[in-house]
């Protein structure tokens, strides 16, 4: 009996596709949760935690969550841009863990834009 | 599944290993315990990254910032910052020497841009001991299809289609050889992979073996079913310990999950790889010797017919091609010969690694597609030379290479071009030489490590490089007498000529090409007893040439001996008395201007 097959095979690679996403950058959409000191201090780490979370339990290889530093929309904050392909990014504000859960299964998961929580532009400074 | 959010990957090879990266791990990893991230952050020890200069590195994923030149201490910086706050560290970036500014994507930085990575498409990206790693890279697809769905002709037709070459140095064919093998009779044959990796400087293989194991036993297995062969043996020099432990833990990994052993992969084909730990010798790294160590015998090499392919190992059909070849293997079986063959020039496919090392700014690992120019590789990813000094020439293909001059800096990188210059593209060795070497000591440097490394066993080689090298010393201590050049020219016809194996047969070339190139130099030590590069100690004045010197008092505070004295305006002056001839002066003035 042969230890393992070529299924086998593909399922190790399946499990292990976000490393290859994150290594090499080719995610169908990109989460990034902003981290400056007013994002944190406004709970960006929670927001940050709940997209983590929401991520794994869907195994959704093919997205990357990662951070960036401030956006410059400090009123807005905790701040969460959604990068999907080519479209144009999207700026969320006053983003909680349970709209994070949300932007999640709606925007990432099945591309539907969330209008209402967008960022207001030029509501910083 | 479990999702890291950033993946921090810190070279572990041999060169960032010695500059204390395992430090730098362990503080980094310490930081991230403090702010309880351990959880979202991933750390990974690699293999060699290919930016030596700027060891210890690590590339930061999502993003791909790379971070060079660290310590310790500036873990909790990095920490704070980019992975808490998402604000990259500038001060820890690469800076371009030239536009002086910081780049912080690995990719924008021109020692990778301009590479195209396929014999070390895994480098640095994956932990070389997790086989998941591996296999998450497409690794072991090639050998699930060549057992389950190739023939051994198809195997062999599709490689060589491709145009592979071998990548140790001679670059025959690699499809031919193992058709050689395949047709030969017998039940029993061996796959071998030479990892004898031997040039002063040259450091490719070892890389390869360290970031990537497992794609040498994937190639190595393709290659068995190809010849039918069920056992192979990797000879690896023991100098290479962290290769020998990576090599090790992978073969375990490869039986452990049914990749090696019986019946892999349920294709019903068996094969599995031994190590051969090798003691050093250089003459171990031709073919025959190589298989004669293997065999307990002392390294040397027999003559050829009958040839490994018919008579190898243990006298059985045999077959041994280079790391960086096996590298090269399953790529072509996944993506088809003329995805290989797209790179490269007419005689010379794909794509060679060089370990690019002497008077250059950035010293490390490249691979460059066949016909990439000496200038692009020196240059543009290489950096340029440091010092502000000029390119003198580029020695390729270690002892057994040849100097090619600042002349023909525009030359593509491949087997015939390089040829055609009297050095050889070799297994991959680039050492960039500037104008303060002294040629007739470069090719006596080479000379002295062959004539060292001759097993004795044909007498042109044992005793004609010795007799080439008394010569070679003689010239650079001022006692070259007229016709020494023609001497040295008569001896290596008769060398290449009369060596049974490759070490003889190459061996004068380094004195070969430097005549070639440089006779004037030759003939400037001879006749006027002069080193043209104020290299060779017994030929130096150690005065200070007064219509050069700028006066600027450097050369008189470095003089470990005070025999230099200098006054502010004024031209400085060696007291031969107290001169030692270290040549600190020499290597300190910035104006050339000690003869």
């Amino acid at each position: 009996m042969a230890k393992m097959n070529r299924e086998e095979l593909e399922k190790i690679k399946q499990r292990l596709k976000a490393l290859v996403t994150v290594r090499e950058g080719n995610a169908r959409v990109t989460v990034i949760v902003h981290m400056g000191p007013c994002g944190i201090a406004a709970g960006a780490r929670p927001v940050l935690k709940a997209f983590i979370k929401e991520l794994e339990a869907r195994d959704a290889s093919d997205v990357i969550v990662t951070i960036s530093g401030c956006a410059g929309r400090c009123s807005q904050e905790p701040v969460v841009t959604v990068h999907c392909g080519a479209e144009q990014p999207v700026f969320y504000g006053k983003v909680s863990e349970e709209t994070a859960k949300e932007i999640f299964s709606q925007h990432v998961m099945g591309g539907k834009v969330l209008e209402h929580y967008r960022a207001e532009e030029g509501a910083e400074r | 599944m479990k999702y890291y959010r950033s993946h921090m990957l810190i070279c572990a090879g041999t060169g960032c290993v010695a500059s204390k990266s395992l430090a730098v791990k362990k503080a980094l990893e310490e930081e991230l315990v403090k702010h309880n991230l351990e959880d979202e952050v991933l750390v990974v020890a690699t293999g060699c990254n290919g930016f030596c200069a700027a060891g210890p590195v690590m590339v930061v994923y999502p993003e791909g910032i790379f971070y060079q030149r660290l310590k310790p201490e500036d873990m909790a910086q990095l920490v704070e910052e980019h992975v808490l706050q998402g604000r990259p560290v500038e001060q820890l970036m690469f800076t371009d020497p030239a536009k002086k500014k910081t780049i912080p994507r690995m990719h924008d930085i021109s020692f990778f841009g301009l590479q195209e990575l396929r014999a070390l498409r895994n480098r640095g990206i994956i932990d070389a001991e997790k086989i998941d790693d591996y296999i998450a890279r497409n690794g072991y697809f090639a050998v699930a299809r060549a057992l389950m769905e190739m023939t051994s002709e198809q195997i062999i037709s599709q490689i060589k289609e491709s145009g592979l070459r071998g990548r140790g140095g001679a670059g025959f064919s690699t499809g031919m050889k193992w058709e050689f093998a395949s047709k030969a009779r017998g039940d029993i044959k061996y796959a071998l992979c030479n990892g004898d990796e031997g040039d002063p400087g040259a450091f490719m293989d070892r890389s390869i073996l360290e970031a990537d194991p497992h794609v040498v036993l994937e190639g190595m297995t393709i290659a068995a079913k190809a010849i039918g062969a069920h056992q192979g043996y990797i000879y690896v020099r023991a100098e290479y310990p962290l290769a020998v432990s990576r090599l090790r833990i992978a073969i375990n990994q490869a039986r452990e999950y049914g990749l090696l052993g019986k019946n892999i992969l349920g294709s019903g084909f068996d094969f599995d790889v031994e190590i051969y730990q090798g003691a050093g010798a250089f003459v171990c790294g031709e073919e025959t010797a190589l298989m004669t160590s293997i065999e307990g015998k002392r390294g040397m090499p027999r003559p050829r017919p009958p040839f490994p392919a018919h008579q190898g190992l243990w006298k059985k059909p045999t077959i041994l091609n280079n790391v960086e070849t096996y590298a090269n293997v399953p790529p072509i079986i996944l993506n088809s010969a003329q995805w290989f063959n797209r790179l490269g020039t007419e005689g010379s496919k794909g794509t060679k690694v060089f370990a690019v090392t002497g008077a250059i700014n950035n010293i490390g690992l490249v691979e460059v597609p066949m016909g990439t120019s000496l200038r692009t590789i020196i240059y543009d990813i290489g950096g340029g030379i440091p010092n502000r000094r000029k390119l003198k020439a580029v020695q390729l293909g270690g002892p057994s290479g040849g100097c090619v001059p600042e002349s023909l800096v525009d030359t593509p990188v491949d087997f015939e071009s390089i040829t055609k210059t009297g050095a050889i593209m070799g297994s991959g060795g680039m050492v960039v030489i500037d104008e303060t070497s002294c040629m007739v000591n470069l090719a006596k440097f080479f000379l002295e490590f062959t004539q060292d490394e001759s097993c004795g066993k044909c007498t042109p080689c044992r005793i004609g490089t010795k007799v080439m090298l008394d010569i070679l010393e003689n010239i650079c201590t001022g006692k070259g007498a007229e016709g020494d050049v023609e001497t040295l020219e008569d001896l290596s016809v008769t060398i290449k000529n009369a060596s049974l194996c490759g070490l003889g047969q190459t061996a004068p070339n380094p004195v070969l090409t430097t005549i070639r190139y440089f006779r004037d130099e030759y003939e400037a030590h001879i006749k006027d007893k002069i080193c043209p590069a104020v290299s060779c100690t017994d030929l130096i004045k150690f005065e200070v040439v007064s219509d050069l010197c700028k006066k600027c008092g450097k050369c008189a505070k470095a003089c470990p001996v005070l025999a230099i004295t200098w006054e502010k305006g004024h031209v400085a002056f060696i007291d031969k008395e107290i001169c030692t001839k270290c040549k600190t002066c020499i290597a300190t003035c910035p104006f050339r201007a000690i003869a």
